[in-house]
């Protein structure tokens, strides 16, 4: 009895770590996307939030501030997709493979000038970390320690989930958002401005994809290297069309890639099956499920079309 | 009939002076006058094309004019956007109706204009204004249905409470009759009643002369572009307005010579069918249609013509019934193979289902035949004899500009892409042409063109099936109407019969047969 | 007039102003890091063109470039996006080593096995894509991107397979045999100074040209593209666009993993363990969009983006980050994205 709950703890502990740069990139695709604008380049987002957080804590020791810094490199990168695909009117799909290639490349590329060259930055001490909820309350391996006792935005991005529902559902600005990315014209005609939104929902997404990134090197691991973010992004992005493009369906499908995560790891003590096949779970189930029971979601109507204005 | 002769300053609701707008070199308005009066319902009568939702669009602030000056209540304003348009009390109701699809009529309504109550849409007090407006102008609304499951007459009425709720004192109304029975306009000319006795103006934007003296005080005439005349309606009639909508005397009447129909070539028995929902909406329906005879199938948008197209073209499946072409059961076969049995169509969006807008006229001109020995040995295209193929057709369907077979055929004007479809269905030669709208959004010219030809194929002893939302168009073509109503035929009559009450009776559900 | 008007509105132009402005970005990155641009690009360029043996080493690079290329470049023709060519390119090289690795037969069959078991692989993985985006509605790029990772992984689990796994050899397999590597003749490769110039770069030319042919001249390129650019009018004109779809990303997944192989049996000899995706799918995207999606483009886009993938693996001798690679190829496709707007304005000034 003591051994499952034990595993259990685990699990939910590995659950609780792989599932928020997840989460939090997902929940940014989903500004995007109900706005009306492709977001593919979500995983580069990640990856400048991830490089931008360990620097930034590495200079400052300061998680929190690393953390939102993180953020607002996303947000810059969301900056340059809204300048391409809303005022410019660029294919979003190219605009986002576009920033797939810059900002990776431009993290490695200011880890190597800032770090001697190398790929990766030097790692973080705990204090310069994100902190943990509940640290040291509860004795170490113990269940409590692994299910309460993580990184504070572990349980954040879980509240921003129900902030980010409200939004979407209650507010003006929900309201706004939803139509623009259904019938931008209707809202052009109402006075809405369909530009300004979408910069703003852009940017949103750019600057949560940049916080699930600096997640991973704030809490997860403590350094920046080219291999943190491999594929979350991508990940993400799925869990929002899986999840139907809402809030609450992106954080079930997160929890789902997040929990195969947690499995991964009990496996691997086990060493009995192959951690690779166990990997591909998430990405089978994801199809498996699609096919039998959920069929194609509802896309926002406008979702990938520019929309211009005739003058 | 003195031009603008009515405006009186202190009743003036706007002023458009000398309205000038220019796309590129093209004037879509050039120097329009218009004075509007408050509780006056003001239409402004013009073809297709002629720069109608121009110069609206330029009212309600979605153009800016090159030229001109507008007054709203004696004041000189400049309308950049819809929302200063909104602020200055004008309202538009769009032609293509601008709705959310999964939003509630409500949600609609308030849209950009939401209450608010702390963080929250204040849904509730929302509801109880929408309420209290369509109560105070008899317009029936459900303000927590979607927009996907209502009626377009609902929608309709939801586009204009969505105005009135922003407090608009002059409405405009794009071709607001287009997609409605002959029922629902009179309502809609009633509920018009209502808003100009409150001390609202109406514009109205049609080309449809009845309407006109249905409902309009005065009637502004715009022709290809230029302003014509403004004229009080009571002081002219139906041929006057239009004789200045067209510049020239109009003939309503298709040359048509006196022929037998023959034997039957399509045959369509009990025929069900669900639209793209999978709500039934072909309910056992009967028809035929016999050799040198067009059969015109009148009805109002959304009683199951569509969904008898796609059927007939392979685009939908149909659930039971069948469908005979010339003796044999074709119910649910693919778009191929009912072409090859003999059913070619010029289909309702031509830009949507008619044209691949990226292809060269030459390729669109093989769209079906692309295989054929003519066009392509063992897989591999013959250009040579496509092109010529092309230039043949360019000259004789006279597809403008001349020699534009190497051009993309979204480079051509409507009418000229309606053109390229022709040329391409009438030269296929089959037995049965299924023609759907084929002249909407087309100007006199073009549309004479197109009934010259599909005179021309019933002439040529074919099958001609017609569907046109148009009862003019179906009057003046058919040999014999059909009437579609909630996915069964409502009744019929010959062409050289029919008139318009009876068949708008009958297009409202009223069973009758001639 | 005309003249003029037909060099605004060509994608060469603008194609070139993108390079053009990609290096410029690179530069000033350069110049943040206190990084010489001047000196970084001359390294670049001589890394690339100083010796004969560069050369062909760029080549060798570009090789599967231009196969991903095509892949996607073949796609976007037929509306879709294959951002899938990943996962195809990963099953390809995958099929082509485990052949070239447990099938002992005479060269004169183990190639041409090893490349169609690639062929087949890649193909496979594209039509499953394409059979459930079609008879099940499913958002094709969710798909793709699942199919990218179960190919990462498998491709994973194979390499540790102990029949494939070279033993005591770390995260890789056996080398695949002699008779199976596309290598040229010997004196070839001691002409050129370059152990593995192979025969993938003649693939790539043959695969462009008739990839071209058969979008622009055949009566299937024909359907597809008419399902491509508008697939409900296709569909009224009675051509079945399920079909195509399908046949399109099975064509697609083809060439991308033809690209796996050539990889394979020229370059690597060998798979490894993957850390993260190799990128080669992703890499063609920039190729296909480079090329307009030409298909005789694409050969001249992947020997470019071979050439700045080979030179800038130089860069690190002079201290400079390879990445700049990297945001020159994301600035030139970036542009590109934007071009259309600025052809619109170039014309609009030629004509005001």
């Amino acid at each position: 009895m003591d051994a499952i709950i034990k595993n259990l703890g685990l699990i939910i502990n590995a659950t609780l770590v792989a599932t928020p740069p997840l989460l939090y990139a997902a929940l940014g695709s989903c500004f995007s996307e109900r706005s009306g604008v492709v977001n593919i380049g979500i995983e580069g987002m990640m990856t400048i939030g991830a490089f931008t957080g360990a620097a930034v804590g590495l200079f400052t020791g300061n998680g929190w501030i690393a953390f939102l810094c993180g953020g607002l490199a996303g947000a810059m990168f969301g900056l340059i997709h809204a300048i391409a695909c809303v005022s410019f009117g660029a294919d979003q799909t190219i605009s986002g493979t576009a920033i797939n290639f810059l900002a990776p490349g431009l993290a490695i590329f200011l880890c190597k000038a800032m770090f001697d060259n190398s790929t990766d930055t030097p790692p973080l001490d705990t204090a310069s970390k994100l902190p943990k909820l509940f640290d040291g309350m509860f004795p170490v391996g113990s269940f409590a320690n692994n299910v309460f006792s993580t990184y504070v935005p572990a349980y954040l991005c879980f509240v921003l989930v129900a902030v980010v529902w409200f939004v979407f559902y209650k507010t003006r600005f929900g309201l706004r958002l939803r139509a623009v990315g259904e019938h931008p014209k209707a809202c052009d005609t109402l006075g809405i401005n369909v530009f300004r939104i979408r910069y703003i929902c852009v940017i949103i997404s750019g600057f949560l994809a940049g916080l699930g990134g600096a997640y991973v090197t704030l809490a997860t691991i403590n350094q920046f290297r080219p291999i943190v973010i491999v594929g979350q992004g991508f990940i993400a992005i799925a869990a929002v069309i899986f999840g139907k493009f809402t809030p609450q369906g992106a954080m079930k499908a997160c929890l789902l890639f997040g929990l195969c995560s947690g499995l991964k790891v009990l496996a691997n003590t086990g060493n009995t099956i192959s951690p690779n096949l166990i990997s591909m779970i998430p990405y089978v189930v994801t199809i498996v499920t699609l096919v039998l029971f959920v069929g194609h979601a509802r896309v926002p109507a406008a979702n990938g079309k520019p929309y211009v204005k005739s003058k | 009939m003195g031009k603008t002769s009515h405006v009186d300053q202190k009743t003036v609701a706007i002023q458009m002076k000398d309205i000038v707008k220019k796309f590129g070199d093209f004037v879509a308005n050039d120097h329009i006058n218009l004075t509007v009066h408050k509780g006056e319902v003001h239409a402004i009568l013009g073809e297709n094309g002629a720069g109608k939702s121009t110069l609206m669009n330029v009212l309600y602030g979605l153009y800016r004019p090159t030229e001109g000056e507008i007054y709203v209540g004696g004041q000189p304003v400049h309308i950049d956007t819809p929302k200063k348009a909104i602020e200055l009390g004008i309202g538009m109701v769009h032609q293509h109706f601008m709705l959310v699809q999964p939003y509630t009529v409500t949600e609609n309504i308030i849209l950009g204009m939401e209450p608010v109550k702390g963080l929250k849409v204040d849904l509730d007090s929302a509801k109880e204004k929408v309420k209290e407006l369509s109560e105070r102008y008899n317009m029936q609304v459900d303000p927590d249905a979607k927009i996907e499951d209502i009626s377009v007459g609902m929608q309709q009425r939801a586009e204009i409470l969505k105005v009135l709720y922003r407090g608009a004192e002059i409405l405009i109304l794009d071709e607001p009759t287009a997609s409605l029975t002959p029922q629902e306009i009179e309502e809609l000319i009633e509920i018009i009643g209502h808003l100009t006795a409150d001390g609202k103006s109406v514009i109205l934007i049609t080309h449809k002369l009845k309407e006109i003296k249905a409902s309009a005080d005065y009637c502004t005439i715009i022709r290809q572009g230029k302003y014509i005349q403004t004229v009080k309606v009571e002081d002219v009639t139906e041929n006057d307005l239009a004789s200045m909508m067209v510049g020239r005397d109009v003939e309503f009447v298709v040359e048509k010579k006196d022929m037998k129909p023959g034997e039957v070539v399509l045959d369509i028995k009990n025929l069900h069918g669900k639209d793209y929902r999978g709500v039934e909406i072909l309910k056992g329906l009967n028809l035929n249609v016999r050799k040198g005879e067009i059969v015109g199938l009148a009805g109002v948008d959304g009683n199951g013509q569509t969904e008898l197209v796609e059927i007939l073209t392979g685009l939908r499946k149909g659930d039971s019934g069948e469908i005979y072409m010339n003796g044999e059961n074709v119910l649910n076969q693919t778009p191929r193979a009912l072409f090859d049995k003999g059913i070619s169509s010029i289909p309702a969006d031509r830009q949507k289902h008619g044209l691949v807008l990226d292809f060269s006229v030459a390729e669109n001109l093989i769209l079906q035949n692309f295989g054929e020995e003519k066009f392509s040995k063992k897989g591999i295209l013959d250009k040579k004899s496509i092109l010529d193929h092309a230039r043949d057709l360019v000259g004789k369907f006279d597809i403008r500009p001349s020699g534009s077979e190497g051009k993309p055929a979204g480079q051509l004007s409507g009418g000229n892409q309606q053109k390229v479809i022709i040329a391409r269905e009438v030269t296929n030669d089959k037995e049965l042409l299924i023609a759907v709208n084929p002249t909407r959004g087309l100007d006199v010219g073009a549309i004479e063109f197109v009934h010259k030809y599909i005179v021309e194929q019933r002439n040529k002893n074919r099958a001609v099936l017609l569907v046109s939302f148009e009862l003019d168009e179906i009057m003046s073509l058919s040999d014999r109407i059909e009437v579609i109503f909630d996915g069964t035929i409502s009744g019929s009559m010959a062409g050289k019969d029919a008139d318009e009450n009876t068949l708008g009776l009958m297009m409202a559900g009223g069973k009758q047969h001639g | 007039m005309d003249e003029k008007k037909s060099i605004l509105n060509s994608n060469a132009l603008y194609t070139f102003i993108a390079i053009l402005f990609g290096f410029l970005v690179g530069a000033l990155f350069l110049l943040v890091a206190g990084i010489s641009p001047a000196e970084a690009y001359m390294k670049l360029f001589t890394g690339v063109f100083s010796k004969p043996k560069f050369i062909a080493w760029a080549i060798i690079y570009a090789s599967p470039l231009i196969f991903t290329g095509l892949s996607v470049a073949f796609s976007f023709r037929t509306g879709v996006f294959n951002i899938g060519a990943e996962g195809q390119f990963v099953v390809g090289s995958l099929s082509a080593a485990v052949v070239g690795i447990l099938v002992d037969v005479p060269m004169i069959i183990h190639i041409p096995l090893c490349i169609l078991a690639a062929a087949a692989a890649g193909a496979l993985w594209g039509s499953v894509v394409g059979w459930l985006k079609v008879k099940k509605g499913i958002n094709e790029v969710l798909l793709f991107i699942m199919f990218n990772w179960i190919a990462f992984y498998l491709s994973n689990y194979v390499v540790n397979l102990s029949s494939i796994h070279k033993e005591g050899g770390g995260e890789a397999t056996k080398d695949i045999l002699a008779s199976a590597a596309i290598l040229l003749p010997e004196p070839v490769r001691k002409l050129t100074g370059c152990s593995n110039v192979n025969f993938g770069i003649f693939m790539a030319v043959a695969a462009a040209v008739l990839i071209w042919f058969l979008i622009n001249k055949t009566t299937l390129g024909y359907q597809l593209r008419a399902v491509g650019f508008n697939r409900n009018a296709a569909e009224y004109g009675g051509i079945n666009s399920n079909q195509a779809v399908m046949t399109a990303m099975a064509i697609s997944g083809c060439l991308a993993g033809l690209g796996g192989a050539v990889q394979v049996l020229g370059m690597s000899m060998r798979i490894s363990q993957f850390a993260t995706q190799e990128s080669f799918g992703f890499q063609g995207i920039t190729v296909a969009l480079i090329a307009g999606s030409n298909p005789i483009g694409c050969i001249f886009s992947g020997l470019f983006y071979g050439a700045m993938k080979y030179g800038g693996s130089k860069l690190s001798l002079i201290n400079a980050p390879s990445e700049v690679v990297d945001i020159i190829m994301g600035t030139i496709i970036l542009f590109i994205a934007v071009s259309h707007v600025f052809k619109k304005l170039a014309l609009k000034g030629k004509r005001g």
